[in-house]
């Protein structure tokens, strides 16, 4: 099993090699990927693409959670609806 | 039975706004309705003076007037936002189609001004450059339809009563619900979009599919509904399918992007080649969009009657059965007007616009079949 280094909301974090940065959200211990405009924390729900409710940024894009895996050295960042 | 002084049938901005008028007028009304997502539910809710035609040009002037009365009391969720419309000429021979409009619209008291390419330029800079040129038009704007509609039926007060279920057939001054249960009232409104086919002896609408696609929140960058010159072409083109560039700036940040029009089909489903094809006619005009996340497409289904008008006024072999139906691409704009013309028309009043060309009775040949 490879482990692969990135960052998620600045901190430094291992993760499998082949996971989602859903999964990875998941496994920080926080799955939150967002907060909503009524203020709620939102976080994967459908895994496939569909929902949108998994919207995070990634390496300062905004991306979906559930259908980008993680790369080495990836810069993941909860976002907040301003 | 339940009774009342009318019944009006669908809950969609058309038949809330018929129940409002109604009972602006002090009649009882039960507003029935199953409750099923329609046309008002899927559109987009720009309410636009149009100029295609005459009558078109009445109604949703008219229409607009009636709205600017009341955006003034709708909450916030109904989201009115004085926008104005942009519409822009690609080429230097649609500033010809811009002027006309202006003068159309100008001969009826509402105001347009002619814009260089420079002045659309400053106007909305995430336009790409080089477009010929436009026309603005101020007294335009934006509602979200679905909450005006609740809200038209909350504004009615007492006097509108919401009934829930589906209307499976039409009787003399009487409704006949899937539950069983009747209800009666000297005049009945058929408001209740494609579905009225059903429930009438021969058919009226056709279905035109339009599909949209909506954006992530973004800072704003659009100020106005945009919309392309060449729209009214594609709009009331009669067959083929077709798109056009039009896009609005929600409240929220999000850029609601359409147009298309396809015919004949009910599939719900999005049509991914033509839905490629409209984000490119929409990046043609905003290049930047094709940096932004769509974060939802859906498609809906306008009625359109065999002429492009909607048909308003009683049916002609059913006096007690007033139509309200067939409103097409333009049902937000013109339901307000429409409403207070078949009220006018119930109360045997003079109509504040002349509702010939709206008349139901164009649409039939002279015997009817009876229901
Ligand atoms: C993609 C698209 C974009 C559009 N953009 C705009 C725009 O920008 N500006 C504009 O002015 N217009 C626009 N329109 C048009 C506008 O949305 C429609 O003209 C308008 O919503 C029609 O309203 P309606 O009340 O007649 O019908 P609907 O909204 O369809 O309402 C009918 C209601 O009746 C109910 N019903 C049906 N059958 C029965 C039954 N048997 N018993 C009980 N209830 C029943 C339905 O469930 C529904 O609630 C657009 C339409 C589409 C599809
Ligand atoms: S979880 Fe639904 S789109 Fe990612």
């Amino acid at each position: 099993m490879k482990l692969i280094s990135l960052t998620i909301a600045g901190l430094p974090c291992q993760v499998q090699e082949g996971i989602t940065v859903a999964a990875a959200l998941s496994a920080s211990g926080q799955d939150h990927c967002r907060i909503s405009v009524s203020q709620q924390p939102r976080a994967a729900f459908c895994g496939m693409g569909v929902c949108q409710e998994c919207r995070v940024i990634i390496d300062g894009i905004q991306r979906l959670a559930c259908q980008t895996l993680c790369q080495g050295g990836m810069k993941i960042e909860r976002s907040g609806n301003k | 039975m339940a009774t009342a002084d009318a019944i009006v049938i669908g809950a969609g901005i058309i038949g809330a706004a018929c129940a409002w008028q109604l009972a602006q007028q002090g009649l009882r009304v039960l507003l029935v309705d199953d409750q099923l997502p329609g046309a008002t539910a899927a559109g987009m809710g720009h309410l636009v003076c149009m100029d295609d035609n005459p009558a078109e040009l009445a109604l949703s002037s008219y229409s607009l007037n009636l709205w600017r009365g009341v955006v003034d009391r709708m909450p916030d969720n109904c989201a009115w936002q004085g926008c104005g419309t942009l519409w822009i000429a690609e080429k230097p021979e649609e500033m010809a189609i811009a002027e006309v409009k202006k003068q159309r619209m100008a001969a009826l008291g509402v105001n347009s001004e002619m814009l260089s390419s420079q002045q659309v330029a400053q106007l909305e800079p995430m336009l790409r450059g080089g477009l010929a040129g436009g026309l603005h038009v101020p007294g335009d704007g934006i509602i979200y339809a679905p909450n005006a509609a609740r809200w038209l039926i909350e504004d009615a007060g007492e006097a509108v009563q919401r009934v829930y279920g589906e209307v499976v057939a039409l009787e003399q001054q009487a409704v006949v619900l899937a539950s069983g249960q009747r209800l009666s009232a000297p005049v009945i409104t058929l408001a209740c979009g494609l579905q009225a086919d059903k429930l009438l002896p021969t058919p009226l609408l056709r279905a035109k599919k339009g599909q949209l696609a909506i954006t992530d929140r973004y800072p704003h960058t659009v100020k106005h509904q945009l919309v392309e010159l060449g729209y009214g072409a594609s709009a009331h083109a009669a067959k083929g399918t077709s798109v056009a560039f039009n896009v609005q700036a929600r409240p929220t940040g999000q850029l609601l992007i359409g147009s298309s029009r396809q015919f004949d089909t009910l599939d719900t489903a999005i049509d991914m080649p033509l839905l490629a094809t409209m984000l490119k006619r929409a990046t043609d005009f905003l290049p930047g969009l094709a940096k932004m996340s769509i974060i939802r497409c859906w498609a809906g289904f306008r009625a359109a009657s065999a002429d492009g008008l909607p048909l308003l006024g009683p049916h002609p072999a059913y006096p007690w059965l007033w139509l309200a139906l067939g409103h097409e691409g333009l049902g937000v704009t013109t339901a307000l007007g429409s409403a207070a013309l078949i009220a006018a028309q119930i109360q045997q009043q003079r109509t504040a616009i002349d509702d010939t060309p709206y008349l139901a009775a164009r649409m039939f040949a002279t015997e009817e079949s009876l229901l």
